[in-house]
């Protein structure tokens, strides 16, 4: 689970009025070279809850000196895209708990954060096994 | 730019592992790599849509659209899948590619209505269960989170047989519909109920944009 797909989890627990941000407990975690792209970056930052990603980041040891607050003019600060390029994309949870502020626990298990509802956590519908086949034909306009 | 050949990336899909034991009720089956590959590359290099772009790939399964979407440079593409099962052939799948831009999620698409998601992705691609018997308006329900998801443009498939229920909902949400090729599924009798011996299906891969 990489902290850009961090800030967008929320608990959907029934009678819960401020699930966010959930609060990371790792128990592993891992680091990632992923290749940098300003452009991808610096698009990405105006759709992240900014206070949300640094305290995860921060949560996890992993904010370095990245500034808390946004810095004017990112767009063309090579520097800081690195930085938050770090945070988002190459700072991997494989293992621990999402907490909610108010009520509840999502595990996070090999990379996969488990968001669904205790009820929903056993799978709806048994096991069965179909063979299929598909064979297709692909006609572009 | 990643100048990959349809060949190319039909090819690389083919090393994708598939389910082992598909859930029917969920409506698992794998989207055929030469399926994957057709309608990745149009959405790649007619529209520009996966390359340095959040990409979402909802009901992922065994994640071989978001394979091709991070082989063709997405940013990140982020794959949701209700099964655990699926989403561990996901996983294995993204790390025998050795790909770095791809994330997952296990979740109920049908609870995505979440503010949090919303306009959050550039784009979203998916293959969506077609809402069989038992599962009635699953492919709409997919469609609507998609919509809500994205900024830009939703990719998907659809039964052909649905095309004009769609075009009145996307008319009706004020959404641009485009039915970009037209598909053929032909399926071996696999289920007690089919009494033909093969099925075909149908099937219109759309583009829609808000």
């Amino acid at each position: 689970m990489k902290l850009l797909t961090h800030n967008m989890l929320t608990s959907h627990v029934k009678g819960v009025t401020c699930g966010y941000p959930l609060l990371i407990q790792a128990t592993e975690v891992k680091l990632n070279d992923v290749d940098f792209n300003a452009e991808f970056v610096a698009r990405m930052i105006p759709k992240m809850e900014w206070s949300a990603l640094v305290g995860a980041a921060d949560s996890l040891g992993h904010l370095n000196d990245l500034p808390k607050d946004l810095v004017s003019d990112y767009e063309n600060n090579e520097d800081f895209l690195r930085k938050v390029h770090h945070i988002l994309l190459e700072v991997e949870v494989l293992e621990g708990t999402l907490k909610c502020p108010e009520s509840g626990e999502f595990p996070v298990s090999k990379g996969v954060p488990n968001m669904l509802l205790n009820e929903d956590r056993v799978l709806r519908h048994p096991k069965t096994w179909i063979g299929l086949g598909c064979v297709s034909v692909c006609v572009v306009m | 730019m990643k100048k990959m050949k349809l060949k190319e990336l039909e090819s690389c899909l083919q090393q994708v592992d598939v389910f082992e034991e598909p859930k029917l009720l969920l409506e698992q089956y794998p989207t055929r790599p030469h399926i994957a590959a057709c309608m990745l590359y149009t959405i790649h290099n007619t529209f520009d849509d996966i390359e340095n772009k959040l990409v979402a790939d909802l009901g992922c399964g065994c994640g071989v659209l978001s394979v091709g979407a991070a082989v063709l440079g997405a940013g990140l593409c982020v794959g949701f899948d209700i099964d655990k099962d699926a989403l561990e052939i996901f996983s294995s799948n993204a790390e025998q590619f050795e790909l770095p831009n791809i994330d997952m999620i296990q979740f109920d698409v049908c609870l995505l209505q979440s503010d949090r998601f919303s306009k959050r992705f550039d784009t979203v691609i998916m293959n969506p269960p077609f809402g069989t018997k038992r599962n009635k308006g699953m492919d709409m329900q997919f469609l609507t989170t998609a919509l809500n998801m994205a900024t830009g443009a939703v990719y998907s498939l659809h039964k052909t047989s649905t095309r004009e229920h769609i075009q009145k909902k996307a008319d009706d949400w004020k959404v641009k519909m485009e039915v970009i090729a037209e598909l053929r599924y032909d399926l071996p009798a696999s289920y007690k109920f089919h009494k033909k011996k093969l099925v075909d299906i149908e099937v219109d891969f759309i583009r829609f944009m808000k």
